[in-house]
C-alpha cells in the first residue's frame, strides 16, 4: 500500500519535471562534444572542464539536465524554466526562459535585465554591463527572490518529506504502532537518532522538544546530499547560503532555549579565579558563534570538495586521449561515488550530532561540581 | 611569493591528516581493548575527526 503511494509520488514528481522539460530542437543524433586532438587546444580543453565544474557548483535560474552543441554549432539545452521574482520598484515576475540561459536580455515592463556571472543586473536595451577596475559590474542589482534551482529542490524535498512522514504517522496510528512499508526502513534510523544522538547528548529530561528539529535536519540534509549524487545535477548543500540557514536555526535554537547555567558558564565561569573569569568570558562568547559557523563551513566544504573531485575525475576522461582514460576515470569516479554516499550520510549525522551536542550544552543542569 | 599560501594550506592539510589518522588509530586500539564500548568510541571518534576536518577545510578556503 505504502510502496504504491510512494511510487505514485515519485512518478508525479518525474512527470512534473519531464513535462516541463522543453526540448527546443529535435536532434536525434546526439553528437558528442568533439574533442580536438590538436596539442595547442589542450589549454582550452582544461579551461572548458573548469568552466563546467564551476557552472555545476553554482545555482542557476533554470533546471537544466544537460546541454550540448549540435552539428550546426547551436547550443541545445534540455531544461525547465523556473520563475524569476525580482523587486525593482515593484514586483516583477517572469519566466527564466526569457533569459535563454543567459544568452539574451529579458524585457519586463519596459525594464531590461541580464544574467551576468549568475546574477541578474538591470541594463539598457543593448544589455551592456559596465565593469569597474576590479571587473565588478556597476549596474543596478534588483532584489532577487527567484525560485532558482536550489530553491526548487528544497521545496521538492520538503514536500517529499512531508508526504512520507505524515503518511508514516498515520499508518502508525492505524496499525497500533507497528511499522509498515517504508516505515520499516526508516524506524531504525529514527530510533537511532533518538537513542544514540538525542538522549545521550541532551539528556532524558529535555530531549523531546529538540527531536523534531534533529529528525528534520537529519533527513533534509541526507536526502539533499543523496540527490546531489544523482545525474539531476542538483547540489544544494554546496550553496553556503543553505548551510548558513541550517546553522543559523541551530544557533537560534541553542540561544533561545538555553537556561541560566549556560549563560553563567559563558559570562561568569564558576570555580575559576576572577582574572580567568574576565579572560574566559569573551572567548566563550566568541565560541558560541564559532560553533554554528563551523557547522556551516563543514557541511558546505565537504559537499563542495566531493563534487569538485568527482567532476574533475570525470573530466580526466577528456584530458587523457588514450584508451586508458575512460576505464581509469570510470573506476575512480565509481569508487569516489561510493565514498560520497558514505559522506552524504556522515555529514547529515555529524550535523545532527553536533546540533544535539550544542542543545545539550544549552539545557545542561549543573547541580554537581565537575 | 604567490604560492606560499598553497604551501601553508598543504602543511595544514598534512597536519589535519595526521590528526585524523591518530584519532582513527587510537579509536581502533580502544575498541580492541574494550569491544563493548565500541559504539561510544566510534561516536567520539567521529566528532573529533569532524572538528579537525573543519580546520582543514577552513585552511583550504583561506588559501
Amino acid at each position: 500500500m505504502h510502496r504504491i503511494t510512494l511510487v505514485k509520488i515519485l512518478t508525479l514528481l518525474l512527470l512534473i519535471v519531464t513535462i516541463s522539460v522543453n526540448a527546443q530542437h529535435d536532434t536525434p543524433e546526439k553528437e558528442a562534444v568533439h574533442v580536438e586532438n590538436n596539442h595547442s587546444e589542450k589549454g582550452s580543453l582544461k579551461a572548458e572542464i573548469k568552466e563546467y565544474i564551476n557552472h555545476h557548483l553554482l545555482d542557476s535560474y533554470d533546471f537544466s539536465l544537460f546541454s550540448y552543441t549540435n552539428d550546426v554549432g547551436e547550443h541545445i539545452y534540455w531544461s525547465a524554466p523556473l520563475p524569476v521574482i525580482l523587486w525593482d520598484g515593484g514586483l516583477k515576475v517572469f519566466s527564466s526562459s526569457k533569459f535563454n540561459h543567459g544568452e539574451t536580455i529579458a524585457e519586463v515592463d519596459g525594464n531590461y535585465y541580464k544574467v551576468f556571472h549568475n546574477k541578474i543586473y538591470k541594463t539598457n536595451v543593448e544589455g551592456i554591463i559596465d565593469l569597474d577596475d576590479h571587473h565588478h559590474p556597476t549596474n543596478v542589482k534588483p532584489l532577487d527572490f527567484s525560485i532558482t534551482k536550489n530553491v526548487t529542490v528544497i521545496f521538492l524535498v520538503g514536500l517529499l518529506m512531508f508526504f512520507i512522514f505524515s503518511r508514516m504517522a498515520k499508518s502508525y496510528k492505524k496499525n497500533n504502532l507497528i511499522p509498515t512499508g517504508f516505515g520499516r526502513m526508516l524506524e531504525p534510523i529514527i530510533m537511532y537518532i533518538r537513542d544514540d544522538i538525542a538522549i545521550p547528548n541532551i539528556g532524558k529530561k529535555n530531549y523531546k522538544k529538540y527531536m523534531s528539529y534533529l529528525l528534520t535536519v537529519f533527513f533534509f540534509v541526507w536526502i539533499i546530499n543523496l540527490l546531489g549524487l544523482t545525474p539531476l545535477g542538483v547540489n544544494v548543500t554546496n550553496n553556503i547560503a543553505v548551510t548558513l540557514a541550517l546553522a543559523l536555526i541551530t544557533y537560534l535554537l541553542t540561544t533561545f532555549t538555553a537556561n541560566k547555567n549556560y549563560w553563567k558558564h559563558i559570562f561568569w565561569m564558576p570555580d575559576v579565579p576572577v582574572l580567568m573569569k574576565i579572560i574566559l568570558a569573551p572567548i566563550e562568547l566568541l565560541g558560541t558563534f564559532i560553533k554554528p559557523f563551523a557547522l556551516m563551513i563543514r557541511l558546505y566544504a565537504n559537499i563542495t570538495a566531493g563534487h569538485i573531485v568527482l567532476m574533475s575525475i570525470i573530466g580526466l576522461m577528456f584530458v587523457f586521449k588514450s584508451w586508458i582514460g575512460s576505464p581509469l576515470s570510470f573506476g575512480l569516479a565509481f569508487a569516489l561515488a561510493l565514498l560520497e554516499l558514505l559522506v552524504a550520510a556522515l555529514q547529515a549525522y555529524i550535523f545532527t550530532m553536533l546540533s544535539a551536542l550544542y542543545f545539550g550544552m544549552a539545557v545542561e543542569e549543573h547541580d554537581d561540581h565537575h | 611569493m604567490e604560492g606560499l599560501n598553497y604551501i601553508g594550506a598543504g602543511l595544514i592539510v598534512i597536519g589535519a591528516g595526521i590528526g585524523i589518522g591518530r584519532i582513527g588509530g587510537q579509536a581502533m586500539e580502544a575498541i580492541a581493548r574494550q569491544p563493548e564500548a565500541s559504539g561510544k568510541i566510534q561516536t567520539a571518534m567521529l566528532i573529533a575527526a569532524a572538528l579537525i576536518e573543519g580546520i582543514g577545510f577552513a585552511a583550504l578556503f583561506a588559501a
